[in-house]
């Protein structure tokens, strides 16, 4: 298969508390032969707190952000759910609307660049699934997750608003997605049936309501866990996050022990692929992956 | 008539004045082409069992009564075509109420709650007017469209009971509260959206709760997208300049000061910041498992050390924030 190209928006989290999530994804990418080229200048998405603080101030800087994955000419690639709709509800507006374009261009016109539209923005996990194909991930398996019962945490924003992903980014029915499912399969992993894999894990509200955000993180987690769960996996840096770290404070709140590890999608494939424990770097878990780290 | 397909409906029955516990009741009838979740309704009434209640008036998609979920998914029993149901999920389909804490009877809820949280944002166009006006009251096409598609709500609570900050958090207000907030906000004539802006953004029942999961933008049957209105709402506290500085503002606004520093978010700076010296204090815990894990760094946390990764052409980024900087906290 000849190399497929894209042009990899890594987000801050894979830069900074989840080294993990980018070393599992770049050495995924060179198992399969997937030439992720880093946007090194991009900036942060706002991650949708910038959104409620300044509209225009986000737009223009996405706008900046997705031009440069127009100057390289591929397709963006995203490895968070909250970058993926950030760039994308910014790319639909601009797209939708000829007068609002023109004025983030009047914008980015005084650093010398042009937004024009003509890139697509898609998660890896879409990259993975839809583009590159489940059947020759199957192919690939060195390492099968038999042994596994992995829960798949989808995360809100790759699913939802569902008009938002139809086109590009998987097209799932929020109310019953399987990309997750049809992944952890191809690896031969066995997949959890859990009526929380689509719902949220409320990261977005940890500062301000951080009991809104336990109880959902931990909701999520119990399901799975009552439905014979070894393994969580999640597209989602943030959902891994509060997924995570947040297990002690959720058990607390909930009176239940919670101890289970999440895996990002990316190391969970990487498992499969034969990378190297460095690579997956399971050390930067809160929860450790024990029955994984041999 | 068209081709007609066999299925199993298993409705929740609950009787809140002569049953202990609720159960499901299993149905099963063989669908047409055409048929509406509302048909399903109406034969499990008519061939099965003339207890079964739920509520139904227009069949329009017009009265927001015949709310119900689906396999968990919230719809218009009048406007869902029963066959996209049976695609989407299958030939079992599993009817609940919007609410199954808040049951009457089988598919009727309680919907005081829903009502109460829209009463109190003063759903209504508050202003002095002239009781006699010699003309029309009239507002601009640019006022009308200012507010949106928010006044096309039904009331159906769809979204309201598939909010998952609002199931865990009661004091929340919910999608249908805000939508209505931010129409009447938006409305050129009023003059309490102040008010209301102050009632929406309080930190544990306003805007600032809200956990971005979209829920409420799939669930509308309207799609009148709540959480668009939701962020106008924190918008509007910005553009107004009423917005307290607490944690959840200097948050928002925190990624300026990040974003303009490095181009990346400054994952740990935001924290502090946004929480205060002693607001910080309470992630002491987390932030040293996330040190003993490598996630974080000792080091990085000193005063003058700065390790963060920077974007290139960062001059860029902080010529455009400078240019194209709206609001200010």
């Amino acid at each position: 298969m000849s190399k497929i190209q894209y042009a990899l928006y890594t987000g801050c989290t894979a830069r900074e508390s989840t080294p993990e999530l980018l070393s599992s994804t770049l050495a995924v990418g060179e198992k399969l032969n997937i030439e992720l080229n880093i946007l090194e200048e991009a900036s942060c998405c706002g991650a949708s707190h910038l959104q409620d603080f300044d509209p225009f101030l986000s737009d223009v800087l996405n706008a900046r952000n997705i031009c440069y994955a127009e100057k390289m000419g591929f397709t963006m690639v995203t490895l968070c759910n909250t970058c993926q709709i950030n760039l994308s509800l910014t790319k639909e507006k601009l797209d939708s609307d000829p007068a609002y374009k023109a004025k983030v261009n009047e914008k980015l016109k005084e650093t010398g660049l042009e937004y024009k539209g003509s890139v697509a923005i898609k998660h890896f996990l879409y990259v993975l699934v839809d583009d590159f194909g489940v059947e020759n991930i199957k192919a690939k398996v060195e390492v099968p997750l038999s042994e596994y019962n992995i829960a798949p945490f989808y995360g809100c924003h790759n699913i939802r608003p569902s008009e938002l992903h139809a086109k590009n980014n998987g097209g799932e029915n929020p109310y019953r997605p399987t990309s997750l499912e049809r992944l952890i399969e191809a690896l031969e992993g066995v997949s959890v049936e859990y009526a929380s894999k689509n719902k949220c894990c409320g990261f977005h509200v940890d500062l301000q309501a951080p009991d809104t955000s336990n109880t959902l993180t931990g909701n999520a987690l119990v399901d799975a866990i009552d439905n014979n769960a070894d393994i969580v996996v999640t597209p989602c840096p943030l959902c891994h996050l509060n997924m995570d770290i947040k297990q002690e404070s959720a058990g607390k709140l909930l009176g239940r022990d919670i101890d289970i590890p999440v895996l990002h999608m990316p190391q969970m494939v990487a498992l499969a692929l034969g990378c190297t424990p460095k690579e997956i770097g399971l050390k930067y878990h809160i929860t450790k992956a024990k029955q994984l780290i041999s | 008539m068209g081709k007609t397909k066999k299925i199993e409906i298993k409705a929740f029955r609950f009787n809140a004045e002569t049953d202990y516990l609720p159960y499901y009741k299993t149905y099963e009838m063989e669908v047409e082409k055409n048929e509406l979740v509302l048909d399903l309704l109406n034969r499990i009434k008519y061939e099965h069992d003339g207890s079964f209640s739920y509520r139904r008036s227009c069949r329009h998609g017009i009265c927001g009564s015949c709310a119900i979920k689906v396999n968990g998914k919230p719809v218009l029993a009048c406007k869902e075509n029963a066959n996209d149901m049976i695609e989407l999920f299958g030939d079992e389909l599993i009817f609940d109420p919007q609410s199954k804490e808040r049951v009457i009877k089988d598919m009727i809820i309680d919907k005081g709650d829903f009502w109460d949280k829209h009463a109190a944002i003063k759903p209504y166009v508050d202003c002095d007017i002239d009781p006699h006006p010699t003309k029309e009251n009239l507002i601009s096409k640019e006022e009308v469209e200012n507010i949106l598609d928010a006044d096309y709500c039904i009331q159906c609570g769809n979204c309201h009971y598939a909010c998952p900050a609002l199931s865990v958090n009661k004091e929340f207000f919910g999608p249908a509260a805000f939508v209505a907030a931010y129409r009447f906000s938006a409305d050129s004539r009023d003059t309490a959206s102040e008010e209301r802006l102050e009632i929406t953004s309080q930190l544990g029942q306003g805007v600032w709760d809200c956990v971005k999961c979209f829920e409420c933008v799939e669930a509308c049957p309207k799609e009148i997208k709540p959480l668009e209105k939701i962020t106008k709402l924190h918008n509007l506290q910005f553009e107004k300049k009423i917005a307290p500085s607490n944690v959840a503002t200097r948050h928002a606004e925190g990624f300026v000061r990040s974003i303009g520093k490095h181009g990346f978010l400054d994952e740990a700076d935001i924290v502090k910041y946004s929480e205060g010296p002693i607001g910080a204090l309470k992630h002491m815990k987390d932030a040293f498992k996330m040190l003993k894990a490598g996630k974080i760094h000792l080091i990085d946390q000193l005063p003058l050390v700065d390790n963060m990764p920077k974007s290139k052409n960062l001059d860029e980024i902080k010529k455009l924030i400078e240019i194209s900087q709206t609001n200010k906290l």
